[in-house]
């Protein structure tokens, strides 16, 4: 929290309002919570720390998939849905920004026809901005934010599929994969990746012709992955099984063992498969019943545990490892510059390994001096 | 981390109110505004006021552009700003209005709280660089 000392009480003053106001409902404290969030703004830490104790109770869900395949309209549609039945929403919406101008045009907000009007669905289009590993961060933050607003849902929506939804996979505990019809090729050529982040494969725009193929598709592909890799089905984000025997932690993973015998009646999870038409909400309601099975099916397996766990420490991570970089930048800055420490190497004055090692090595003193 | 590099855009609503179709010069302006290095949130067409007071305060836009082509300006544009200040968000995001607006209701509408009224042929430029100039600073 020293970050924020620097800039003095103003600072302080600004984040604990934005925070008395989120918790106290205001749309506006909450947009612009979002901004400082997407902005890195000073403070900005000091808010994610003090909203963090107040989130952990919404559902998080993530919807990907390719361009155009109809996320922005489904993601509208659901978000009606959970109005319907009472459920407050939010939405994140990442559009991609230009590399060159840095500029966006953020599209997904005009699907959401179904909700205007309605102030208890928060949507907010977000830039991708093209930040190194930094998207899944502002991300997750600005969901830390919607669920300490007290949002029951909270809906993802990523970029067209490309790399980026790995990162969005731990963010949201469940996710669904859109898939369009006409895309068969597309899904061919998506299966190793596509297939380990989907909980719930959509097809969706399923009013048109040749629907039945990418269903089929995707059963037999779902429905092959499980024979051929049984036991590793409750981890499929990921090393999940192995993960919780690792940890040695409570029955959970016994649970999950018995899981891999086909008889058993533990909680097990294999992808579901659907049909949605996103244009006039067909399909929908099954779909959010899908998500609640498997929103239960995490939480009674204690998966949902293991990778709310897993995405802590992967945070935390990825948090130290910008800081020190943002250290050794400083440091870079100090001894004159990077072109500067480049062109000394080019001259043979020096080497990179020299020019490493005395930019790390008061860092590390000062560690040592610590622990010591 | 003092060292961590704040990140600013100046973010930008693109909204088409009320009953008008047009809408090929509000693309052209969300263009040359993503050129310019802003995030633009397009608003579709035929928008009521109360929607784009929704996308304006949830989407916390530095600049609201209004593109009203149909002559109902003198209606829409003030229960915008209405909603606005409903929400407290009025004092800091920047309103301009485009399309086609007689003179005497220009005066109106910066009596009212518009900050620029750009006509048919404004250079692209301009407007961005107005929009440069008087963003407003927030902390």
């Amino acid at each position: 929290m020293g970050e924020d000392d620097a800039h003095g009480d103003e600072v302080h003053a600004k984040i604990a309002d934005l925070v008395d106001g989120i918790l106290a409902g205001e749309q506006r404290a909450l947009a612009r919570a979002i901004t400082h969030i997407e902005n890195r703004s000073p403070g900005h830490r000091t808010l994610i720390s003090r909203l963090h104790e107040h989130a952990g109770s919404a559902a998080v869900i993530g919807v990907t998939g390719a361009p155009g395949a109809g996320k922005s309209t489904l993601v509208d549609k659901l978000a009606a849905t959970y109005r319907e039945r009472g459920d407050t929403v939010g939405v994140v919406a990442v559009d991609p920004s230009s590399p060159y101008t840095g500029g966006a045009v953020l599209g997904d907000r005009i699907r959401m026809g179904s909700n205007v009007g309605d102030m208890e669905v928060f949507f907010r289009s977000m830039s991708a901005r093209g930040r190194l590993g930094g998207l899944s961060t502002a991300t997750a933050d600005t969901v830390t934010a919607l669920d300490a607003f007290g949002k029951d849902v909270v809906i993802i929506e990523t970029v067209g599929a490309g790399q980026n939804e790995v990162d969005i996979v731990r963010t949201a505990p469940t996710v669904a994969v859109l898939v369009q019809p006409g895309s068969g090729d597309d899904v061919q050529t998506l299966k190793a990746g596509i297939l380990e982040i989907g909980d719930v494969f959509v097809v969706n725009k399923a009013d048109t012709d040749g629907v039945e193929r990418p269903v089929a598709e995707l059963e037999e592909m779902v429905h092959r992955r499980q024979g051929a890799t049984v036991g590793l089905d409750v981890g499929h984000h990921g090393s999940g099984a192995l993960g919780m025997n690792a940890h040695g932690t409570d029955g959970a993973d016994v649970r999950e063992e018995v899981a891999d015998d086909p008889t058993g009646e533990a909680p097990s999870w294999t992808p579901k498969v659907l049909r949605t038409v996103g244009t006039t909400g067909e399909g929908v309601a099954e779909l959010i019943e899908t998500f609640d099975a498997h929103t239960g099916y995490l939480r009674d397996s204690g998966a949902l545990a293991e990778r709310t766990h897993r995405r802590y420490a992967e945070e935390i991570r990825t948090l130290v490892r910008a800081d020190l970089g943002a250290l050794a930048t400083d440091e870079i800055e100090r001894r004159g510059g990077i072109d500067e420490l480049a062109e000394r190497v080019r001259k043979r004055e020096t080497d990179p390994y020299t020019v490493a090692n005395e930019i790390v090595d008061p860092i590390a003193r000062c560690i040592e001096r610590d622990n010591g | 981390m003092s060292a961590e590099q704040e990140k600013r855009a100046i973010r930008c609503l693109v909204a088409k109110v009320g009953l008008d179709g047009h809408d090929r010069g509000a693309h052209v302006i969300a263009r040359a505004f993503r050129d310019a290095g802003f995030e633009v949130v397009y608003s579709g067409l035929h928008r009521a006021p109360g929607e784009i007071v929704q996308a304006a305060v949830q989407e916390d836009v530095d600049v609201l552009g209004i593109s009203i082509l149909s002559g109902a300006h003198n209606t829409l544009v003030p229960k915008v700003i209405e909603g606005l200040k409903e929400y407290g968000a009025f004092e800091d995001t920047l309103i301009v209005v485009g399309g086609i607006i007689p003179d005497d209701d220009k005066a109106e509408l910066k009596e009212l709280g518009v900050a620029e009224v750009f006509g048919p042929g404004t250079p692209m430029e301009e407007t961005i660089e107005f929009i440069r100039e008087h963003v407003p600073e927030r902390a």
